[in-house]
């Protein structure tokens, strides 16, 4: 009793089919709503596939490059994604993210991600030889006197965790993108708005000692409160275009 | 044999004639008066307005440096071109050019003192522009701050770098002339040509090039020299596939970056962010109803090999994971408060041209369509390379190539790893 429904079916089925063929242009051409959430959140889905967020947390196994960007402070954001789009950052599919963007929307971008609060693997101090990890240290909290190269906590905040508007944190990072950064500023191939300190302090910098402080930072946790600090002491030990202040 | 000798004079006369016919001669055209180029402000306004439709910017501006100050190089099979310095400075731009002389330039492709231009600077497409367009050029050139930045020289390899062989490949491929409207197509039809084919240029990235370099008279798509994108054919429904549009729509791509059909990328994506959004919805529309006017190329395409099963399904899998959120599993893409936010990925043709690189960089390198006043935040795409492999990123540009009507040849995992290396600058 069913073949002789099927068998007239068929036919309406073919012209159903046909009829949605010559419909498909316009059918194409209404887009449907499917309720996805219009929110920067979602915009910015491109940016977090890499840095991560809450739903899509940083892997805490197997090699990690990608900088945390959640927290930083949003005057130190805007100012890298502007260095990307003017080439002063060599990132090529960072510049092929934001080279389009207008500035207003890599300020609310930068703004949003200021905001975000995300967990951040730590490296394990047990892969660090302890003489590597004491310079280190040395280097990130007191500096060193005889290379002229200030603490990184005297700009960055005793806590690490920056300082606002424009010195990022510099816990929470994986070790090879500090590496990297570092040799980026002795090799030339990364600028800030000049006087370029950072520069100016890598090159002072042995590969031996980029070395020990990448390793003691990846490996020093990020505090749960990981705000940047409201301001540090006046004046800078160098003068920083990113930061610019009255100086004497 | 004084027959021979007269015979072979008069060959030598007509081949003569015949190469001083076809010799590109500079074309001089007056300016209509020195009102034209005043720096007055409807002047400089309009000129400002033609440059942005020119977009000439884009490469008479190197990456963070300053506007018009040249310097951005671009990368051509034969060298690297560099874009001059066009700010109004007297040393190192064009500060010491008369309003003749830079009508030379844009119309014969000339520089001042008599050397031949590249024509990695298009003018054989600026040659249509009109005089008058000229001179409000250059009174807006003459309007900016000058900037003393040397000009980087070009670096080209022999014999491309010779003034003689660019004279010869003029001879083959130039000849100056403005755009001469066709009054039986109407005035909005003409002005759409005439900014398509002159200002626009759109042929230098939408034609091909032959092996000297050269574009052809159509606007059939082509493949961009060295960046490796493919510039899908204008003139073809199943390319770019404008034939099929609503006119608004194309509009609406044209100025803001995102339509219903589909949204721009790659470096589509410069142009929009830096020229066409800024043209008017009036010449935006005369270029739609030029373009979609094109005799249509329906290439038939050849009976594609059906994909894989396997690889089908891996696709699929891929799909409904990391792109159905935003595309659709039904590929229709998605309207976010009234605006096409994703673009739908079925009967888009950008995904199904037989060169499949641009749908591999796309889901290779993601991205977001400019920022533009029409589109002011757009949702980006995020890039893939970081997260699947070689394998993967085929399986799921099959998939999108074989899905919901669509048909396209499959893509192979070496394909993939062709581009995944290629820098995207």
């Amino acid at each position: 009793m069913r073949l002789p429904v099927f068998r007239s079916a068929l036919p309406c089925a073919a012209l159903l089919a046909a009829l949605l063929a010559a419909l498909l242009p316009a059918a194409a051409a209404a887009q449907p709503e499917r309720g996805v959430p219009d929110t920067l959140a979602q915009r910015v889905a491109a940016c977090t596939s890499c840095h991560g967020s809450a739903a899509n947390p940083p892997p805490t196994q197997g090699p990690r490059y990608y900088p945390r960007i959640a927290g930083k402070p949003a005057g130190y954001l805007y100012n890298q994604l502007q260095n990307f789009r003017n080439g002063r950052r060599q990132y090529p599919l960072m510049t092929y993210m934001v080279e389009h963007l207008s500035d207003d929307y890599l300020h609310e971008i930068a703004a949003y991600f200021s905001t975000q609060h995300l967990p951040a693997p730590v490296l394990a101090r047990s892969g660090i030889p302890a003489r590597e990890l004491a310079r280190g240290r040395e280097l990130v909290l007191k500096g060193d006197a005889a290379l002229k190269v200030p603490a990184c906590v005297a700009c960055h905040g005793q806590r690490l965790t920056g300082a606002l508007p424009a010195i990022p944190g510099l816990v929470g990072l994986p070790r090879d993108y500090i590496n990297a950064q570092l040799g980026a500023w002795r090799n030339g191939t990364r600028h800030a708005h000049a006087p370029d300190c950072m520069a100016t302090i890598a090159g002072r910098l042995t590969l031996a000692d980029v070395a020990a402080v990448s390793g003691w930072l990846a490996s020093e946790p990020l505090p749960d409160d990981a705000d940047p600090a409201p301001d540090v002491a006046r004046p800078l030990p160098l003068a920083c275009g990113s930061q610019p202040e009255a100086r004497p | 044999m004084k027959r021979v000798l007269i015979a072979l004079g008069l060959l030598v006369i007509v081949a003569a004639a015949i190469g001083a016919a076809a010799w590109p001669r500079a074309e001089f055209i007056p300016a209509s008066s020195p009102a034209a180029w005043a720096a007055t402000p409807d002047n400089i306004a309009r000129g400002a307005y033609l440059a942005r439709a020119g977009d000439c910017m884009a490469c008479h501006t190197a990456r963070g440096g300053l506007p018009y100050a040249g310097g951005r190089g671009l990368a051509t099979p034969f060298g690297t071109v560099y874009a001059p310095n066009i700010t109004p400075d007297a040393q190192t731009g064009i500060g010491a050019w008369t309003a003749d002389d830079f009508w030379h330039a844009l119309h014969n492709g000339i520089a001042r003192g008599g050397r031949l231009l590249y024509p990695a600077f298009p003018y054989p497409n600026m040659t249509k522009t009109t005089r008058a367009d000229a001179d409000a050029l250059y009174a807006y050139l003459r309007s900016l701050a000058p900037v003393r930045q040397p000009n980087q020289p070009h670096a080209l390899r022999f014999p491309y770098d010779r003034q003689i062989v660019l004279a010869g490949w003029r001879l083959l491929y130039f000849k100056p002339g403005v755009y001469a409207p066709q009054p039986a197509r109407g005035a909005d039809w003409n002005r759409g040509a005439y900014l398509v084919e002159g200002l626009g240029h759109c042929a230098a990235c939408h034609s091909p090039r032959n092996g000297l370099g050269a574009t052809g008279a159509r606007l059939s798509g082509g493949q961009i020299p060295t960046s490796g994108w493919y510039a899908p054919a204008l003139d073809a429904d199943h390319e770019a596939g404008l034939g099929t549009w609503e006119r608004a729509h194309i509009v609406q791509l044209l100025r803001t970056g995102v339509a219903p059909r589909g949204a721009v990328f790659g470096p589509m994506a410069e142009v929009v962010g830096q020229s066409l959004q800024y043209l008017t919805d009036a010449d935006a529309g005369a270029m739609a109803t030029y373009l979609t006017s094109l005799p249509g190329a329906a290439a038939p395409r050849p009976p594609a090999v059906p994909p894989a099963d396997a690889v089908m399904k891996a696709g699929k899998q891929l799909y409904e994971h990391h792109c159905a959120d935003c595309h659709g599993a039904d590929g229709r893409g998605t309207r976010i408060a009234g605006q096409s936010a994703y673009p739908p990925l079925a009967g888009n043709g950008a995904l199904t041209m037989a060169d499949p690189v641009n749908a591999i960089r796309i889901v290779l390198n993601g991205g977001f369509p400019p920022a533009t006043a029409g589109n002011p935040r757009p949702f980006g795409m995020p890039p893939y390379s970081p997260h699947l492999d070689n394998a993967e990123v085929a399986a799921v540009v099959t998939y999108v190539r074989n899905s919901w009507g669509n048909t396209a040849p499959s893509v192979t995992p070496p394909e993939v790893d062709r581009w995944r290396a290629v820098p995207l600058d």
